[in-house]
């Protein structure tokens, strides 16, 4: 293993190519019984079928790769030295100013952005459910972010929560009849009841017990979705769930009697696009509103109580602070969004099934969080429209996505364990920076 | 506070009988120790003795095998401190303290620390958080003042021009200062400091004598002090605790103290004497 | 009678797979402290590749059950060892000395890599190999039901009660034991004597890998299918035996094992079948909230 070479100076030719071919060699015991070897099913038996080409591509990659990255690694230290031998450097607070800057611009845009976009797509189905989806995955994020991004609570789970929001508005709409707008609140209320009832007797735990609990917590939920037929049909799902309508307007071709629909109503010919934008811009919405709320949040009690927990919790308690409500309201809270997440998912899909709530789910869910920078909003709607749309873009990567998903996770936490944006802006300042706070200053 | 207040202190703290058990380890022993009021405690002894664990006791953060922990709060009268969970000691009987390993919030500012640390009284103004949703004046007019008290204190402790800095950055001198001053956020009756001069040079430790004699002579605010720096001890402590093996093993002014043999033993050991507590000793007591 | 007999040994031989892949999950949470997620899937690939051995040794006319079953073990242990040193070079080791949360994470995500390596590479669909050792011993002949434990449960039994004692004997004799148990214990310190810790650990997880590996095989052996699904229930379950038996506690981890394997079993059989995963979720969270420091270990003295 001494040939490994991990140096600290840059290598010589001779050392990369040691290096890369160590881990191509690496690389191809690991090749070997997965990518070498497949069986396959032969009328009914197995039988073994070689791919020792494809093999000798892998390492072939993995050796160039290997040799490709080294020599990036080494460039990138040169230049990095370089740079701080040619000295002044921006400050750290500096950059992170300006970092902070271009984010604020970029949230504007993408703000600008999101508004526009049915307009100009007004007929194009494809864009505008894709972008529908990202929203949800935003939503959820920012939901998640509250546990654990600000909290640092680290929640599997979350998809139990979502999963909660959508099979309440699922059943109160077809056993009981309600609409959008009464199941909304009552379904975000009973995610957070949830969350709650969840969070009580766990919330001593530390933070990697608390991880697998409610991972199975999620998958408890999963599992009686799946078999409790009669409450929530099994494996089947729930099907024909109402639509959101437009203040009392329906999205239908026609209204029955006595009423109008969407079309209707504003003299437009009908069109099934109606619909889908309105459920874009209400899910967007819907994201906003947990923006504004989050953030509000953030800057309240509650929420630089959420930070301090996440940084320690036993000077919190010396503090005199009451950590189990700070992390129960940090659960009920990230739970009842992720329920109003739910409930619009499952207006929108009109179909629910146990299938949408797996592991994965919360796994991407988490992801998304993570790598956009734990804690950072605009990180979520990054991490989020990415996850969403590299797949999207390599519809021939679709089968890939979860593997390269997978990768993801582990190379940006190798590479920045703080996530893309990192940055974090304080809540409260006693200097206002800027041209106000430098103002201020001359006046005195 | 008037000359014969001082003269005649009043029981703040009772630690009556405390003992601490691990397992098999005794920690604290059968301690018994009493804390007066608007004066400086000092609790010394060998690492190891058990003032740490003391600490915890005293804070809620481990709970007392046997005996009994009184504070005779000035406004909510007599106090079980043993009885309480360690939030409600720092909120309820307002007995606060900092830690040996400095336990700040490194990610939030200076200025974000010491807020936090008014936690209660910002949440009890934000009404279940809706009051500073809808940004009421109450609300707003409470957090103001709590950033006015946070800028008080960081004035007072120099640490003004760092407040927008991310705590966790600083160097070590100033995060201690920084916890102190966090803690004095808390407005506590009793201030229980693990050991604030640890790390601090000559000038630093100086600037932290005169801060603990201004909050006990000018606020009135009793202060509980482990320390090994016996130019801090020795100095500013109107009464001294001394703890080995968990057990107390002498008590009184510092001059007392010092010149007590077994106090002189238990730094010292019984024959060999190239502990470097023994010039700690010594020289503290050539400054005092 | 007869019937919870049965479901006794059916319990005892699936608590000593748990135990063997809890094992692993154990090892590496005392000494790095970090559940490692991805352990499951590596029990996961071994079964894939002991399917394949198999397959291969099949085409081979191989007829000899204990050469087959030896070399099965072998090729198994070899290469999931080499998937379990190559995992934590990778996923965790950059991430040493890093936040708590992130080598966790960086663990899901390997998780779900090697998950879909295998999905891509191996095909989705569930592997069936033809049963390797049939029959076994009646042990109580009723009227109603005949008590028997197969070849294969004897196997399993058998196999994991010998490496539980090589284990022991190799954790609490051999230099490497010590070296292992120094660093659970104080990593600085070890290395300060002289331990190469980065080492230790690697060799940690690989013999975490090797029994898995074994559990791999056996389930192989056991069951005749395997998915690559597998990895994830089987991996919580052993986690959860791990944590009931006491994290860091290696006899811990055997008898959270056969606990759950136990468990499970009965209430499959006695209660719902269905609601057999909701069972083992329960226990977690039970043992987590009445004693989180499991039966057999050590509880934890907060520090402040």
């Amino acid at each position: 293993m001494s040939t490994v070479v991990f140096a600290r100076h840059a290598m010589t030719a001779a050392e990369r190519l040691r290096d890369a071919g160590w881990v191509a060699f690496v690389g191809f015991i690991l090749g070997v019984p997965l990518i070498g070897l497949t069986t396959v099913d032969v009328g009914g038996r197995l039988a073994v079928n070689t791919r020792f080409g494809l093999l000798a591509a892998t390492v072939a990659a993995v050796f160039a790769g290997r040799l490709l990255l080294r020599w990036g690694l080494d460039q990138a230290r040169e230049r990095k030295q370089a740079r701080s031998a040619a000295g002044a450097p921006a400050s750290a607070d500096e950059r992170a100013q300006g970092a902070q800057k271009v984010v604020t611009v970029l949230g504007w845009i993408a703000l600008g952005a999101a508004v526009a976009l049915p307009i100009f797509y007004s007929d194009n189905r494809y864009v505008v459910d894709t972008a529908t989806t990202v929203l949800i995955y935003v939503m959820l994020g920012w939901g998640l972010n509250v546990v654990v991004g600000l909290a640092g609570l680290l929640d599997l789970g979350y998809v139990a929560f979502y999963a909660v929001g959508a099979y309440s508005y699922a059943l109160l709409s077809t056993q009981y009849g309600w609409s959008f707008w009464e199941a909304l609140p009552v379904s975000g209320a009973l995610a957070a009841g949830f969350g709650i009832l969840l969070g009580y007797p766990i919330l001593r735990l530390r933070g990697d017990y608390l991880a697998i609990v409610t991972l199975g917590f999620g998958e408890i939920i999963r599992v009686i979705l799946v078999n409790w037929t009669e409450f929530s049909g099994g494996p089947n799902g729930i099907s024909s769930i109402p639509r959101p309508s437009f203040f009392g307007l329906d999205f239908a071709r026609s209204a029955p009697e006595g009423e109008q629909t969407f079309a209707g109503f504003f003299g437009l010919d009908f069109s099934p696009m109606h619909r889908l934008i309105f459920l874009y811009y209400l899910i967007l919405v819907l994201a906003l509103l947990t923006h504004a709320f989050v953030s509000r949040l953030r800057k309240l009690p509650v929420g630089r109580a959420w930070e301090a927990l996440r940084e320690d919790e036993i000077a919190c308690r010396a503090m005199g602070m009451n950590t189990t409500n700070i992390k129960l309201s940090a659960f009920a809270i990230g739970a009842m969004l992720g329920g109003f997440a739910g409930v619009f998912f499952a207006a929108r899909q009109g179909f629910i099934s146990p299938e949408s709530f797996t592991f994965a789910e919360s796994a991407i869910i988490l992801a998304i969080v993570v790598l956009g920078g734990m804690g950072s909003q605009m990180g979520v709607v990054l991490a989020a429209t990415l996850l969403v749309l590299i797949p999207e873009f390599g519809r021939n990567f679709a089968e890939y996505r979860m593997l390269l998903f997978g990768a993801a996770m582990v190379l940006i936490m190798i590479w920045k364990p703080g996530g893309l944006l990192s940055h974090r802006e304080p809540t409260v300042r006693l200097n206002p920076l800027g041209r106000a706070g430098a103002a201020r200053e001359a006046a005195r | 506070m008037n000359a014969a207040a001082l003269n005649t202190p009043a029981t703040l703290l009772s630690v009556q009988k405390l003992t601490m058990r691990f397992g098999g380890l005794v920690a604290i022993d059968d301690l018994s120790l009493d804390v007066p009021a608007a004066s400086i405690t000092g609790i010394i002894g060998p690492n190891g003795a058990g003032k740490t664990t003391l600490f915890n006791c005293l804070t809620g953060f481990y709970k007392p095998t046997t005996g009994s922990l009184r504070l005779a709060h000035p406004q909510h009268g007599e106090m079980r401190l043993e009885a309480l969970p360690s939030h409600r000691v720092a909120r309820d009987a307002q007995v606060v303290r900092t830690f040996q390993n400095i336990r700040l919030f490194p990610k939030m500012t200076v200025l974000e620390n010491l807020i936090v640390a008014q936690h209660n009284v910002l949440q009890r103004a934000s009404k279940f958080s809706i009051a500073g949703l809808l940004g009421l004046p109450g609300y707003r007019q409470a957090e103001q003042e709590a950033i006015e008290r946070a800028a008080t204190w960081l004035k007072r402790l120099r640490l003004e021009h760092l407040a927008d800095h991310a705590a966790g950055a600083l160097p070590y001198g100033i995060q201690r200062r920084i916890e102190i001053a966090r803690a004095l956020c808390v407005d506590p009756v009793l201030l229980c400091l693990d050991e604030p001069a640890a790390g601090l040079n000559p000038r630093e430790s100086a600037e932290l004598n005169a801060l603990l004699l201004y909050l006990c002579r000018e606020l009135g605010i009793a202060i509980l002090l482990i320390e090994h720096d016996m130019s801090v001890v020795m100095n500013v402590s109107d009464h001294i605790g001394v703890i080995s093996y968990g057990r107390k093993i002498a008590e009184g002014t510092p001059e007392q103290v010092r010149n007590d043999p077994e106090v002189v033993k238990a730094y010292l050991g019984e024959d060999d004497d190239e502990d470097a507590q023994d010039t700690a000793v010594t020289t503290g007591g050539a400054t005092a | 009678m007869a019937y919870a007999l049965q479901q006794l040994i059916n319990g005892l031989t699936l608590g000593a797979m748990y135990g063997l892949i809890a094992i692993g999950y154990t090892m590496v949470y005392g000494i790095i402290g970090m559940i490692n997620f991805a352990h499951g899937d590596i029990f996961m690939v071994s079964a894939f590749i002991a399917v394949t051995a198999f397959t291969l040794l099949a085409a081979a006319d191989v007829t000899s059950i204990p050469l087959a079953l030896s070399f099965v073990l072998i090729v198994a242990i070899f290469f999931t060892s080499a998937y379990g040193w190559a995992v934590e070079r990778t996923a965790y080791r950059p991430l040493r000395g890093s936040t708590r949360l992130a080598p966790l994470i960086s663990a899901i995500g390997m998780s779900i890599f090697l998950q879909n390596t295998v999905q891509l590479t191996q095909g989705a669909r569930v592997k069936p190999i033809p049963p390797v050792l049939e029959g076994g011993l009646v042990l109580w002949d009723t009227p109603a039901f005949a008590v028997q434990i197969s070849w294969s449960q004897m196997l399993i039994i058998v196999t994991t009660v010998t490496l539980m004692v090589a284990f022991t004997w190799m954790i609490t004799q051999t230099p490497f034991g010590r070296q292992q148990r120094s660093c659970e214990q104080d990593r600085t310190m070890a290395a300060l004597l002289g331990v190469n810790v980065d080492r230790t650990i690697s060799l940690t997880f690989m013999l975490g890998a090797a029994l898995a590996a074994v559990a791999g095989v056996m389930v192989t052996v056991y069951y005749g299918v395997v998915d690559f699904f597998i990895g994830f229930l089987v991996g919580i379950k052993a986690f959860t035996a791990a944590v009931l038996g006491g994290i860091g506690s290696l006899p811990g981890a055997m008898l959270g094992g056969l606990l759950i394997g136990l468990i499970e079993s009965f209430w499959a059989a006695y209660l719902w079948a269905e609601y057999k995963d909701v069972a083992t979720f329960g226990i977690l969270c039970l043992v987590l909230m009445l004693r989180p420091s499991g039966l057999l270990g050590r509880p934890e003295v907060e520090k402040v």
